[in-house]
Formats: C-alpha cells, structure tokens, sequence
C-alpha cells in the first residue's frame, strides 16, 4: 500500500511521512497531494496567532482537550521560525501540549518556517491539507510569534483567532493595521494579569463595530483566558463555532474558499514561473546581471525586463547586452 | 531540495535538570538542524509518540536521574514496535562508565556525558544521520 493509502487508512507514521514529503518539497509530494485532495474540505480551519508568549501554544493546548472532551478529533500545526543564519530551528510548542499526549484523536506537528516571513511555513497549507485528508475533524493552526503583519494566516484558516496579552501597548498600537484586522475573535490571555481588562477595553475601543456589521455581519467578540488553568477556553470554542456556522449560513465559507484558493494558487504558480524561468535562463545569467546592478550599469527593473524576454525565447542568451557606461 | 535533518531531544523521567538538554538543543539548532523540544518529564511511550508524529530522523535522551537503564530500553523498544528502527538514539546525562557498553549493545548510537564538547556532539549526530 503506498503512503497515501496508509494515511487514509489511519496510519499514523504514514501520516507523518506525507507531511515531510510535502514539507521537503519532494516531488512525490504532488503526486500524494492530488490523491489526497478529493477528501479536503471537512475539517474547520482555525488559526491561533498572536505575539511571542502570549500564550498561542497553551490556548491551543486548552482548546485541543476541550475538544477532544466532546470527541472532535484535533491536528495541530504548530510553527515556529527557521534562523536565518544557520537555516536550524527550535521548535518548542510541544513543551505546552503534554496533555495532548497518548491521545490518538491527536496529531501534533511541528513545523521549521524555513525561510517564509508571513508567520507560516510555505508547506503549512499543503500540510493542512494533509491532515483535512486524513479526517481531523478541525485542524489548529498555530502561527509563529506574529508582530504586525505576519497576516497569512487570514488566508490558510476559516476562523483566525488572535491573542493579546496585558500590557503590551496601548491603543495606538491596537489601531495600527494588520494583525488586528484580521481577527475574527480576539482573545486578551492571561487575564489573572493587572491590565487585562484595560487591554479588553483598547481592542473594544478601535474595533469599529458599525464597519464590522456592515461587511460581513460578524463581530469579533473579545474574550478573556486564563490558557494556563483553562479559563474561558470554552467561551473560545464557542465563539469558534458560532464563526462557522456564521460562515456557513451566510455564505462566506464558500468566498473565504475562493479567495484562499485564489492566493494559492497564484503562488504556486509565481514559484513554478520562477523556477522554469531560472532554469531557462541559468543560474549563470542571473548571477552576471545581479553584478551589473550592484556595479550600477542597470538597474533591477531593465534587468527583470530583459531577463523575462531571454526567458520567453526560452533559450540562454549569450550574455547581458552591455550598457554605455554612465559617467560617474 | 535538501532534506533537512529533525532531531527530537526529549526529557523522560522525574528529573527537572533540563539545562543539558537545551544547551544540546541551542547548539543542534545552530548546526542547522531542525529541533523538537519537549519540555521535562516525558514518558518513554510519549517519546516514540513525538518521535512518529515529528517524523525525526534522531532521538537525543537526557537523562540525570540515574534511571537511564528503565527509561533508555523503553525508549528504544517503543521505536521498534513503531517500526522506527531508523532513528538514530543518542543518550546525554549522567551515565556510569559501567552502564555505557550496556546501552550501546541495546542500540544506543552514541553516549555524552558531562563535558563533551557541543561541537563533537553535532558532527556525531550529523554523521549518524548522513552516512546511512
């Protein structure tokens, strides 16, 4: 039986295998995707981000039990970020899930960004898929410690759950664009913290509920948890819940569907254009026009030109046409 | 592309010196492999769990509490009824000179104890999991 097959079938190092072939981006890994895909589509995708400690890994930890409590089987996809110096990582969001060990209604990933800067891993949507596949009832998403504008993860989740901590800015910092924006519940954790209620009133205050109702008719509630003890994880599964069924009966499931497939599917295409480009035109070439523009005899933007023309012709050009040299 | 190397380091027992096993973390991470960290007092069934559901490559026990010939065996008995006889073992901690042969005939890749050079310990694990 091959992977596919075995991970359908409920096994779990099959499982775990697919997703190092789709994270390694092995070229069996598209094979496996398009016999996994027809079983997409069942799980509720709920994204957790929020900044570093806030408490992503125990609220979804929290989250996870309570469901597993009502017999909803959980994967989780935790990432957390690749060094860009050595390409290592450390990936730590297992330490907060102990309680989710021994569970077979569990799975628990955890995922290297390798190099993607919008909170996620560029195979996080791909392994998603994998465990959708494979029957989880809902999937967690846990992002990485997100700043301001790691926002993929609006793309990749149907409900994006935000986290807050007390004292970590005031309402300037609430009104900023980004992360806030795309919160469909917010969430101020640790709330036996001084501040928390404070920090409540901030997002209350600059979240323009009259724009809210009028777009999508759903208002971000703002909850506060205790993650650690288990606090309000409840009230948070409850709004999940009320955030799908608003999705489903409003239609937006399906448009939320669209537009995250619309953005797939144009960055998988932009990676294989890149690719077939580089390959048609060389590493070579590219690295003799990068000197030209460092050397100032172009600039970035004749260089893409021509190199997107020698790549249409779909041969190697000999070399770049040399410019007349400008004055210095 | 490059499969890149996963190394769980894991914590079993009652222990709660976790300092070793961070600093080996840090320096795996910084030798650019990827590191699964699980925090303090696993059980060995836990263990083979995050070792299947990570899909590592190697598994670095360390251990302080004496207890390394209960908790190394199931370790390593768990990973083959998995069918993960592949991932390499290696054990840090405080392990007698008596109980070293011991674990390496039970199949223990390699042994560190107190004082090993961190670098030595990365090339040790990176040629484990490249030479095969």
């Amino acid at each position: 039986m091959d992977l596919v097959a075995q991970a359908l079938d409920g096994n779990r190092y099959a499982l775990a295998r697919l997703i190092s072939l789709v994270e390694d981006d092995d070229a069996a890994s598209q094979t496996a995707l398009s016999a996994l895909y027809p079983h997409t589509g069942q799980a509720h995708l709920v994204g957790v981000t929020g900044p570093p400690g806030s408490g992503k890994s125990t609220l979804v930890n929290a989250l996870a039990k309570l469901l597993r409590s009502k017999d909803t089987t959980v994967g989780i996809i935790a990432v957390d970020p690749t060094s860009p110096f050595t390409g290592g990582a450390l990936l730590g969001d297992r330490v907060r899930m102990r309680d989710l060990a021994g569970d077979p209604g569990v799975f628990i990933r955890s995922m290297a960004t390798r190099g993607s800067l919008g909170g996620l891993a560029q195979a996080t949507n791909d392994a998603v898929k994998v465990l959708d596949a494979v029957g989880f009832d809902v999937v967690l998403i846990e992002t990485v410690g997100a700043g301001q504008s790691e926002v993929e993860i609006a793309r990749t989740a149907y409900t994006t759950v935000v986290l807050e901590a007390p004292g970590m800015g005031d309402e300037v910092q609430a009104l900023k664009a980004g992360l806030m924006e795309i919160a469909d519940i917010l969430v101020v954790n640790k709330a036996d913290r001084p501040g928390a209620a404070r920090t409540a009133r901030a997002l209350e205050m600059v979240l323009n509920r009259n724009a809210a109702a009028e777009g999508d008719g759903w208002l971000p509630p703002i909850l506060q948890t205790i993650a650690l003890d288990g606090s309000g994880v409840s009230e948070v599964l409850k709004a999940i819940e009320d955030h799908r069924h608003h999705l489903c009966t409003t239609g937006l499931l399906a448009e939320r569907e669209r537009l995250r497939i619309e953005a797939e599917l144009l960055n998988v295409l932009q990676r294989r254009l890149l690719n077939r480009l580089v390959s048609r035109v060389g590493n070579e070439q590219i690295q003799k026009w990068i000197e030209r523009i460092a050397a100032r005899e172009v600039d970035v933007y004749t260089a893409t030109r021509e190199l997107c023309q020698s790549g249409d012709r779909g041969a190697p050009i000999a070399d770049p046409p040399r410019t007349v040299d400008l004055e210095c | 592309m490059t499969e890149q190397l996963r190394v769980l380091i894991a914590k079993p027992g009652l222990d709660g010196h976790d300092r070793g096993a961070k600093v080996i973390a840090r320096a795996l991470r910084d030798a650019g492999m990827e590191v699964i960290y699980t925090g303090l007092r696993q059980t060995p069934e836990m263990i083979v769990e995050a070792a299947l559901q990570e899909d590592v490559d190697a598994v670095g026990i360390s251990v302080l509490s004496g207890a390394h010939m209960t908790l190394v065996p199931r370790v390593l008995d768990g990973l083959r009824q998995m069918g993960l006889d592949h991932i390499k073992v290696f054990v840090g901690g405080i392990i007698p000179d008596e109980d070293r042969d011991a674990l390496k005939e039970m199949g223990v890749a390699g042994i560190f104890g107190p004082g090993s050079n961190t670098e030595a310990i990365c090339d040790f694990v990176r040629q484990q999991l490249t030479e095969t």
